[in-house]
């Protein structure tokens, strides 16, 4: 894989191992992650969002995410207000059982902050998302997301 | 019912259809035909040479001010504008895409020159240093902040893409709601309007 085929492989062993764990522990308790993607960016660029959907069987609350290709990620907010774009880090997000929650553009997103590599477009970029269910239990899935093009309005009413 | 009542619902209902016409927008966009103000901006652009709008007299100009770590509202301001501009057929060589970026501190002019090519490489990507972005966004109306974020930061700011005629006078303002079928439409309602 073009990219960072370290990180691919290793992402790629994750998943089938977290997987494994996950069916051996009952799938069903698992948030699910349906179409993750990353903003594609050019050389030097240093940070980039990510956005996906997120629904968890049982309430549960995104509290962390990291990823091998950034410093830090954050979980940022979008508003606007009188035409003024607003963002705004977040300590999480809730997860209400069966309720669908999007990271979408105009809402919630991740920032890759502090990126150590350029994101092309087709890559497949590791992210590490942490849940906290209200027993404290922690979650840990590993994703792959696509790195879609740079001029990308995804998800968005065209 | 009498005559003078006939009369006077006929004259109020003339009056009111006559008024849903004038009510009629043209547009979509905010209209900003005769503003005082986003006159003209002195920048750089990222082969180092100094840029103003009226250097690009003659083109239908859409500006848009944001920063390249934006994950959502820039590039989809510079789709839109990008997308309206193809849409226009032989007409796109007549609009000129800028975007002048409100982060100088992070967007180099490499950075902004690459940025900018990777939307069309119609659109041109302009910057100045912090006095002079911060005298230009005032130049424009653009309020922009910059916002603390663990140990980076990101930019609230104003998203509108100003679009000026050929005339260098500014007309409309694209919110980021407007789809690029808006664009398209007011790009051509306003390249067929004469005033």
């Amino acid at each position: 894989m073009p990219g960072f085929p370290g990180y691919a492989m290793k992402a790629l062993a994750l998943l089938v191992f977290s997987s494994l764990l996950a069916a051996a522990a009952g799938a069903g308790a698992q948030v699910a992650v349906r179409e993750p993607w990353v903003r594609a960016t050019v050389a030097h660029q240093n940070s980039t969002g990510a956005f996906m959907r997120l629904q968890s069987p049982g309430d549960t609350r995104l509290v962390e995410a990291r990823s091998p290709v950034a410093r830090t990620v954050e979980i940022h907010e979008m508003s606007m207000e009188n035409n003024v774009m607003k963002m705004r880090a977040v300590d999480g997000v809730d997860l209400p059982a069966g309720k669908p929650v999007e990271l979408k553009p105009g809402g919630y997103h991740m920032m890759l902050i502090g990126l150590t590599v350029q994101i092309r477009e087709g890559d497949s970029v590791p992210i590490t998302l942490v849940f906290e269910g209200r027993d404290r239990k922690r979650q840990v899935i590993d994703i792959s997301a696509r790195a879609a093009p740079l001029n990308t309005v995804q998800g968005m009413k065209h | 019912m009498p005559v003078w009542r006939k009369l006077a619902i006929v004259i109020i209902a003339g009056l009111l259809g006559g008024g849903c016409d004038a009510l009629k927008r043209d547009y979509s966009g905010i209209e900003l035909t005769g503003a005082n103000w986003g006159r003209d901006f002195k920048l750089t652009d990222p082969d180092g040479r100094e840029r103003t709008l009226a250097d690009f007299r003659g083109k239908y100009v859409m500006v848009f001010f944001g920063y390249i770590q934006c994950p959502v509202v820039c590039p989809t301001a510079l789709v839109r504008a990008a997308e309206a501009r193809n849409a226009l057929g032989a007409d796109r060589e007549r609009i000129q895409v800028i975007f002048i970026t409100l982060d100088p501190e992070r967007d180099s002019p490499a950075l902004v020159k690459e940025y900018a090519a990777a939307f069309d490489p119609n659109v041109i990507g302009l910057r100045g240093d912090l006095q002079r972005t911060r005298e230009v966004a005032k130049e424009f109306h653009v309020y922009y902040e910059k916002v603390p974020s663990g140990s980076s930061y990101s930019i609230d700011h104003t998203a509108i893409t100003y679009i000026y005629d050929d005339q260098g006078r500014l007309r409309l303002g694209m919110q980021h709601q407007h789809t690029t079928e808006q664009y398209v439409a007011d790009m051509r309602t306003l390249m067929k309007s004469k005033s």
